[in-house]
């Protein structure tokens, strides 16, 4: 290989490294400074902690409420995935099987929902009037409804891929709709409603807007919420603000290191069709 | 038969969940826009175009949110393009071995809550003892050291950078998308007929690459005019770095809600414009 050529190869590894590391350094110091004690961790630096005080997740566990906050979060980010992926597929399906011009008008103003914003003051309105306010039943259906649209999309440009003979024949021998789709259409649907449910469950469990607007009550905080305010109360103890959101992103960072794939993967093929 | 294989009251239950939490919302916000509905009367009153005055006064907070908020969309959108172009094009292009890990560890802040980038930058920013100040110290550019979160010219800035550190993973891996599905013919052909790195660059890239950037930006910019949480947890919105929605917030903490409504109602029917593009361009994504 001639030198100037292994150099561009050299600086230009250098240069993604580099990107690299600007994009991990701030959640490195997040780790290492939420094992320091207080003072060591006052100017959140990079260096390692001398004596890991491991005794810091205990600690916001107790103070942050974390234990009820994670299982809040958990049923929140599942329970809304469940329902809006089950019921995302549904649509997709007909709508995507029937053509007729109500049908795409019914698709279009689903798929609105993912450019559209909620109208969060009227929404309260809303919320209040069907007694949803405040409630942890309330978040599962709203954050259900906030999934759908984006799951449809994905959703409906698999099922348009699926040959039509497939339920056509289930339906002809006898299966009812219902049937059909359960048995036939729902296992092919295996692949994007992974990458569904997994972008919707990390979205879920980030989101911070809702709870901010609509839980009042601290037993039905989600984690977001209570990093939060445990943020704005300990502001000047960084040891436990880092051990606070470090329990926060464990779980996304595990989903993301082990389904990777599915997430890269969902988050392009929206915008690129090959 | 496709009426009965396919009954539509199967889109029911997604239709009415997006129904009452989207639609039901954004009807009412075009009646309630025009009332002077707050949190300390009961009564609910018309008031005409009063709400939209007020939003709209060129001394007010509002318009100056909004400036904010189109500045705040036009910047990180021509940041976050930039960026992650240079980046999709180093990955796909320079470098081959470990590739596929630096995609991964680029787009990592991108899955995080924005809640969290937030509050990790509060830290690295603060001017006396953040990572920030103390590097530039440490490598002789301690005059660069600067009040990043409070100093009113440079903040806007500085919430404009930390969004587009937490934002540029995710364009970067559409356009990485977008470069793998250009046929290589493409470039083989180029190379035959002699052209340079800019040549191919210039007519080949860039030409195959653009309904994918039209899709990024689109992106960009719908992320952009709804910003809320990396705002609301740096700087609350102090410091000129106010957007519509921290004043939606604003408004909405201070009980105006029909004032709060009429700026989320306008915002709705310029968002609703755009949503129309994202369909379009998005439908042309799929077509090919």
């Amino acid at each position: 290989m001639n030198p100037i050529r292994s150099l561009r190869t050299m600086v230009l590894n250098v240069s993604a490294g580099g990107a690299s590391l600007i994009a991990v350094v701030p959640i490195y110091v997040l780790f290492v400074n939420a094992l320091k004690t207080q003072p060591e961790a006052s100017s959140m630096g990079v260096e390692l902690p001398l004596n890991p005080q491991w005794g810091n997740f205990g600690t916001v566990i107790d103070h942050g409420k974390l234990a009820t906050a994670f299982f809040n979060s958990v049923l929140y980010s599942f329970g809304g995935t469940v329902l809006a992926v089950f019921l995302a597929a549904l649509a997709a399906y007909v709508l995507a099987r029937q053509r007729t011009r109500r049908h795409q008008i019914i698709y279009l103003l689903l798929i609105m929902g993912i450019a559209v914003p909620t109208n969060f003051v009227t929404l309260m309105k809303v919320m209040q009037v069907t007694h949803l306010i405040d409630t942890q039943i309330g978040m599962i259906l709203l954050y259900a409804a906030t999934q759908i649209p984006f799951s449809v999309f994905l959703i409906y440009a698999f099922i348009d891929s699926l040959p039509k003979e497939l339920d056509e024949a289930a339906f002809l021998d006898g299966c009812s709709p219902f049937r059909t789709f359960r048995s036939i259409i729902l296992p092919m649907l295996t692949p994007v409603l992974v990458t569904c449910g997994i972008l919707s469950v990390l979205n879920i469990w980030n989101e911070f807007l809702m709870p901010l607007y609509f839980l009042n009550s601290t037993g039905s905080w989600p984690m977001t919420l209570a990093v939060y305010n445990f943020f704005g109360t300990y502001a000047s103890d960084w040891s436990l603000v880092s051990a606070d959101i470090v329990l926060t992103i464990l779980p996304v960072i595990l989903v993301y290191a082990v389904a990777q794939r599915w997430i890269l993967s969902g988050v392009s093929a929206g915008a690129v069709k090959g | 038969m496709n009426k009965k294989a396919y009954p539509t009251r199967f889109a029911g239950g997604a239709l009415l969940l997006f129904g009452i939490f989207v639609l039901l919302p954004s009807v009412l916000g075009l009646g309630l826009a025009f009332t002077d509905w707050n949190a300390y009367s009961n009564d609910i009153n018309w008031v005409g175009l009063d709400n939209f005055a007020t939003v709209l006064d060129p001394n007010g907070d509002y318009v100056s949110a909004i400036q904010h908020t189109i500045l705040f969309t036009i910047a990180t959108t021509i940041l976050k393009t930039g960026i992650a172009l240079g980046l999709a094009i180093l990955l796909t292009d320079g470098v081959k071995r470990l590739a596929y890990l630096f995609r991964a560890l680029i787009y990592l802040p991108a899955v995080l809550p924005i809640l969290v980038v937030g509050i990790v930058f509060k830290s690295i920013l603060d001017p006396q003892s953040g990572l920030l100040n103390s590097t530039l110290q440490l490598i002789g550019l301690g005059g660069l050291a600067q009040q990043w979160l409070t100093d009113v010219g440079l903040t806007f800035w500085t919430v404009v950078g930390v969004d587009t550190w937490r934002g540029v993973g995710y364009i970067m891996v559409i356009l990485i998308a977008g470069l793998l599905a250009i046929p290589r013919e493409y470039y083989e052909a180029a190379s035959i007929d002699g052209a340079g790195r800019l040549q191919t660059f210039r007519y080949i890239t860039v030409p195959l690459l653009m309904p994918v950037l039209a899709v990024t930006t689109v992106l960009n910019v719908l992320y952009g005019l709804r910003v809320f949480d990396m705002v609301f947890v740096l700087t609350n919105g102090q410091y000129g770095t106010s957007t519509v929605y921290t004043m939606v917030f604003d408004s909405f903490t201070r009980g105006l809600y029909g004032v709060a409504t009429a700026l989320s109602t306008l915002f709705f029917g310029v968002m609703v414009l755009l949503g129309f593009v994202v369909i379009r361009v998005m439908q042309r994504g799929e077509g090919n």
